[in-house]
């Protein structure tokens, strides 16, 4: 067997493979992150807001590219494809062909002066061809790498960007390369492609200016999109009054082959209508729709509140052809709705466009040598949701079938932990650790500042009087030094900094440039090989917030440019160095819940070498899955249940505690100590993560007798008659949502339509004459479980839609069961007479959650399960450090969904139990204990419990959990916290200083 | 004559605001270069007595920019800095000086054109308004004087208490678990400001010499029997003290607080 290697290949740079990069670089693996395109960032950088919480998507996606674009672990490699697989998994040879962009990447300053002065338009595909790009360019302004691209193929070769780039960064000769690379794994995040609506030509779409693709609506909507974040109408610029989305375009189709549902159009039709009424609440929004499949955690609440808030009108119906009416370029939706057929006008139409795999799938799955399924997405199975057909090589996210982004970053995070398994001797070989020299003491100094003001070329040079704000930097107190440079972020300029600071004995540095968002972390870097401690280190923005918005005012700009960095400076000699206290890890995992999460969460960390506390309150481990006997298109439960029970019983690292409960949790990421009750036997455990996997229950309804006739069962209840052979009926009535999407369960309980159909297929298996009857709300079998609900039609399964206004009624007659359901096609009601009446109940929290929610310190959704620390892209996080979620105690899910979630809230913990030890932040708040009175008001405001009281009653900050947003101190009551770097006295010294004030008392 | 242009302190959150001001500049979108902007982490950070010593000295106007609602990256800092910034409006519209001197504006890392158009307007704003009657040589005393009260008002624990603890009363409920109306809540915090701005102001006149309920009340515009009612807090809270009398006026005076 050859050598394993410590190194991960991510292949694709959206958000997915984002996440994969950093949790494996934070665990000690080398990381090579592949894009095909001249950036990361992927989809998700050019939506406009994320479902159902309405973030802003770049404001959640942009720290996590930055964070990947300057980890020392972490090497983008971009407009990049992979050639060859050789080796096996733990050792493999990648070879990967890199396109020249024609920009050496280390010389870009991203100061973007090439695209200004080339003289070529291309249309941009970022903006969906709604807007126009240069051929030098960046895909978009936050891009990560900070590095413009030569789109060779529009590119004339004038040379202007050669000329005008005071950087000398473009290299018209480079051609493409060839990069060898050695990796014990890969992970596959390719992504998905959009369906091109093209091929649906009855929607008109590229013949009809008003008939957009979602995604071109998404940009549409974006402030920072074509047109402003105004809604226009592309054919006159005029803002629409009426818009139709077309749900399921290149989704659930047969015609086009795209039989499968893409899971997250519904959702995210909803936002934008949304957000489209948002803008223009005059606006009318209405979504042609077959089911709306609102199935997530949370997500019937959204859509109901479209419904009922935004108004939003929802039309149960496929629209079969766009016709665009000439005059007006307005368009006429043709559909048939339970009067007959309509014809209805339109000012824009937005086409759901669905999810198909990556244009280079097939390219890829012969190269890498992996399955595909029928559809070309990547093939996985039920209880490896995350494997491919090779070993070795992972899939997160949309790859592998149609999936949103909670979901995707979930996968993400257990991709990393799947990989860190494999290769977890590696951990830390080929990673470097940079060190650095010991910090100078410079606390009993006065403050000796130096001043770099940069030009950014003609950036900043050619709008503010550069030498003039040197000069007059000069002038002010503590400052012995100061230059101007051409690129003070260029490699000779960190050189010039760093002898400079020993040169003249500099104890604080101010650069003028650009913004801190992108170039402190650089900067800091530099002074801290400098010895100095990087807290005595600030920026002045002089280009993003200064030359770059008052071109057309070189002297305002100066003027504003001095006062900036005169306000910069007063900060600066305020600045003390801080500490970034180490703290050491308990390399223990506790995890709660012995159900399949609970055992798939510590088999992953077990595999990796970490002890595991197992925790379960019943006699025995398996939790729900005991009860599943079949699953559609999977292997049998039963029989893996047995292989997972007896994998944790020998894997030495796991202890396992049955009917054992929590009594008491105390400490703090890193340093968790809990009290259990094993069989009335107190216990105390240490360890330094937590993961919660206490699963949920099924609801024992109260309606439809059941409880009253035996006849009326749950379909947990039916899968054992089916398991154990003992089904025998004629008619079989199944009823969908019972307890679920009603006033008090607001939403969906997410399995059960698929839960249905797998009973219904295996009557039909067993009993091929029984009639069986599904009467529902809408059917929600979302991706491939889609191909289910139409086998089951064909197989003869009757669906009838009821409503929250007609719900089945069920009576008993003569000993004989009644169902009469109502049936809106042919407006009448039809009675049925069951020998069975199978019940879809709601899955619901787990009782229990309060207590444990309370002992950890974590919140709960108003549903009662468990609440993340961010729907989107912290999906198995809570807000409190080192605590983690999994599986039915998020939300409902299916089996390879709650697989996903427990190795991804594996994967999320081995970033805190792969370090001896964590750093504290320096720039966080301190309470003076003095002048604390213990009110407690900072330990209620406190979003990350990162304040509690001590045995005095004073309250005191635990450095490792507090981020340092400073909400605390703006708020205490005696004025007794202290936030670091961001000082009360430091604020004021810079803000007088802006106003030309000099601070007094 | 040129237009007058005022100073404007801006104090951006680093996630979202700093950002959209950011993107303001990468997409060349143009706006008045009167904006001297503080970055911190979270628009929660802002303390009141920070935005009160910009007035004090000088700036035209401040503006507090943060994450949409729903939207901080530290969960909900922002809102905090809401109900500050209502605090603070209601307590700078106490002292003479405009509360359109300050404002808060939420701005999202892509909203750079937003950026721009709000500053255009904030600029434009304080244009109108024209120059802060505290900016140049010489402020207006009375308003400097209500000012500086409303720093220490700011500053003290009963305002910052009730700020802090504002919304998990009105969202979440007290310690009976009841929910405090908005309008209620609203009722305690404005009779606290009036009651803090008040004795704070009679505290700082007091400082430089001795005077009567009768003065106090003249200089203050207010009923002497309210004057009278203050004083007792202030003694109470050993801040006052009666000096000496003189006829039948009582003088009261500062006490030195170490």
């Amino acid at each position: 067997m050859l050598k394993k290697i410590g190194a991960v290949l991510v292949v694709g740079g959206g958000v997915a493979g984002v996440q994969t990069s950093l949790d494996l670089a934070e665990s000690g693996f080398k990381v090579y992150l592949l894009d095909e395109t001249s950036s990361i960032g992927g989809v998700m950088a050019q939506l406009d807001k994320t479902f159902p919480t309405n973030d802003c998507s770049m404001c959640i996606l942009a720290p996590k590219l930055v964070g990947a674009g300057r980890h020392p672990n972490i090497q983008l490699i971009t407009n990049a494809e992979i050639k060859k697989l050789q080796g096996e998994a733990g050792n493999f040879e990648v070879t990967v062909a890199k396109k020249s962009g024609y920009v050496n990447e280390e010389k870009c300053t991203g100061c973007g002066i090439c695209a200004q002065k080339c003289p070529i338009e291309v249309i941009d595909e970022y903006n969906e061809g709604l807007g126009v790009r240069k051929a030098i360019y960046l895909k978009y302004p936050q891009a990560v790498p900070l590095v413009y691209t030569i789109d060779r193929e529009r590119c004339i070769g004038c040379g202007t960007c050669r000329e005008v780039c005071k950087a000398d960064a473009i290299e018209i000769g480079s051609e493409k390369e060839t990069v060898i690379l050695n990796v014990g794994s890969i992970v596959l995040a390719p992504g998905f492609d959009e369906f091109d609506p093209n091929l649906k030509s009855e929607y008109g779409y590229g013949r009809f200016s008003n008939v957009l693709s979602s995604i071109e609506f998404e940009r549409i909507l974006n402030a920072s999109g074509p047109y402003g974040g105004i809604i226009l109408r592309p054919s006159d610029g005029e803002i629409p009054r009426k818009i139709a989305f077309i749900q399921c375009v290149g989704s659930r189709d047969a015609k086009i082959g795209n039989n499968y549902c893409s899971s997250t159009c519904c959702m995210y039709a909803i936002k934008e209508a949304v957000i489209a009424k948002e803008h223009n609440p005059q606006l009318q929004c209405t979504i042609f729709f077959i089911d709306a499949r609102a199935y997530g955690k949370e997500f019937d609440a959204y859509y109901d509140r479209a419904e009922g808030e935004y108004d939003v009108r929802f039309v149960r119906s496929r629209v079969s052809r766009i016709e665009e009416r000439p005059s007006s370029s307005n368009l006429i939706a043709k559909y048939v709705n339970d009067k007959g057929p309509v014809n209805e006008e339109f000012d824009l139409v937005v086409l759901s466009v669905g999810m198909n795999p990556p244009k280079h799938a097939e390219d890829l799955a012969r190269v890498l040598g992996i399955e595909l399924n029928e559809y070309d997405f990547c093939s996985t199975q039920t209880f490896s949701p995350l494997e491919t057909s090779k070993p070795g090589i992972y899939v997160c996210g949309a790859f592998s079938s149609p999936k949103n982004i909670q979901e995707s970053v979930a996968q993400a995070s257990g991709a990393a932990a799947k990989v860190a398994g494999l290769i977890s001797q590696e951990k830390g070989t080929l990673t470097t650790v940079k060190e650095y020299p010991p910090e100078r003491e410079v606390s009993d100094e006065a403050p000796r500042i130096g001043v770099f003001v940069c030009r950014c070329g003609i950036n900043i040079g050619g709008v503010i009087n550069v030498p003039e704000v040197v000069e007059y930097v000069r002038t002010l107190p503590d400052v012995v030094y100061a230059e101007e440079n051409l690129y003070t972020c260029s490699q000779d300029a960190q050189k010039r900094i760093l002898e400079t600071i020993e040169e003249h004995n500099l104890n604080r540095v101010v650069v003028a440039s650009c913004t801190p968002r992108t170039h402190e972390p650089l900067f800091r870097e530099t002074v801290r090989d400098a010895r100095l401690n990087i807290y005595l280190f600030e920026m002045a923005n002089i280009r993003d917030q200064c030359s770059w918005v008052h071109m057309h005012e070189p002297q305002k700009a100066t003027e504003k440019a001095k006062d900036l960095v005169r306000a910069t400076i007063a900060k600066a000699r305020l600045l003390k160095p801080l500490p970034k206290p180490l703290i050491n890890v308990t390399p223990v995992g506790l995890v709660i819940g012995g159900g399949l999460s609970g055992m798939t969460a510590a088999l992953d960390l077990a595999k990796q070498g970490f002890e595991v506390h197992l925790v379960e309150r019943e006699k025995e481990l398996g939790g729900n899955l005991r009860h599943i006997h079949y699953i559609l298109g999977s292997e049998d439960p039963q029989q893996r249940l047995t292989s997972t029970i007896k994998e944790i019983s020998e894997n030495e690292k796991i202890h396992v505690y049955l009917n054992t409960e929590l009594v008491d949790v105390t400490g703090y990421v890193g340093n968790f100590r809990t009290t259990l009750n094993c069989n009335g036997e107190r216990k105390e455990i240490e360890h330094g993560i937590a993961i919660v996997a206490t699963g949920a229950h099924e609801n024992k309804p109260t309606e439809y007798l059941y409880g009253v006739d035996e006849r009326v069962v749950t379909q947990r209840e039916l899968e054992e008659k089916l398991a154990k052979g003992d089904f025998e009926a004629r008619t079989v009535v199944m009823i969908q949502c019972v307890g679920s999407r009603n006033d008090e369960r607001p939403n969906c309980s997410r399995i059960c339509c698929a839960q249905a159909i797998k009973n219904a297929l295996k009557i039909k298996e067993v009993s091929p004459k029984t009639d069986v009857y599904i009467l529902y709300k809408d059917i929600r079998t979302y991706g491939f479980k889609e191909d289910f609900y139409r086998e089951a039609a064909n197989k003869g399964v009757l669906f009838i839609r009821y409503d929250n206004e007609n719900k089945p009624k069920v009576t008993q007659e003569n000993g004989n069961l009644n169902v009469l359901v109502w049936e809106p096609v042919i407006e009448t009601s039809i009675p049925i007479e069951p020998d069975l009446l199978v019940l879809s109940v709601a899955t619901i929290p787990n009782p229990d959650n309060k207590r444990m929610a309370q002992m950890l310190k974590v919140p709960l959704t108003e549903d009662g399960f468990f609440l993340e620390a961010h729907v989107k892209l912290r999906p198995v996080d809570f807000a409190t450090e080192g605590i983690f979620l999994c599986g039915l105690a998020h939300s409902p899910m299916f089996v390879e969904e709650s697989i996903s979630q427990a190795c991804g809230a594996a994967g999320r913990a081995m970033t805190i139990l792969s370090k001896e030890t964590l750093e504290v932040e320096g720039a966080i708040a301190s309470i003076d204990e003095n002048l604390c009175v213990g009110c407690g008001l900072c330990v209620s405001l406190c979003p990350y419990r990162a304040i509690e009281k001590d045995e005095k009653g004073t309250a005191r900050v635990i450095d490792v959990l507090c981020k340092g947003c400073g909400t605390c101190g703006a708020s205490c009551p005696k004025r007794a916290i202290m936030i670091r770097y961001f000082t009360d006295e430091q604020i004021l010294a810079q803000g007088l200083a802006a106003l030309g004030r000099t601070p007094h008392d | 004559m040129t237009e007058f242009e005022p100073k404007i302190i801006g104090f951006l959150c680093n996630w979202c605001s700093y950002a959209g001001a950011d993107l303001a500049g990468v997409s060349r979108i143009q706006y008045p270069a009167n904006i001297r902007v503080i970055r911190v982490m979270c628009s929660g950070r802002v303390d009141p007595v920070i935005v009160l010593e910009m007035l004090a000295n000088g700036a035209d106007g401040v503006i507090v920019t943060g994450c949409h609602p729903g939207e901080c990256h530290y969960m909900e800092g922002n809102l905090q800095a809401e109900r500050k910034i209502k605090m603070l409006k209601k307590l700078i519209s106490r002292t003479g000086l405009e509360s359109e001197r300050l404002r808060l504006e939420w701005v999202s890392a892509s909203e750079g054109a937003r950026f721009a158009e709000v500053i255009k307007d904030f600029t434009n704003q304080l244009r109108n308004l024209g120059a802060s009657p505290l900016a140049g040589e010489n402020p207006d005393k009375t308003i400097l004087a209500g000012i500086i009260a409303a720093k220490a008002v700011a500053g003290a624990s009963r305002l910052r208490t009730l700020v802090g603890r504002e919304r998990t009363l009105i969202e979440e409920g007290n310690v009976y678990d009841e929910k405090v109306g908005q309008r209620e809540f609203d009722e305690v915090m404005d009779g606290s400001i009036d009651a803090e701005y008040i004795r704070n102001r009679i505290h700082l006149l007091v400082k430089d010499k001795p005077m009567s309920v009768e003065g106090l009340a003249k200089h203050l515009g207010l009923d002497p029997k309210n004057v009278l009612r203050h004083i007792v807090v202030l003694r109470q809270r050993g801040l006052v003290s009666l000096d000496r009398i003189e006829g039948e006026d009582p003088l009261y005076i500062a006490l030195e607080v170490s």
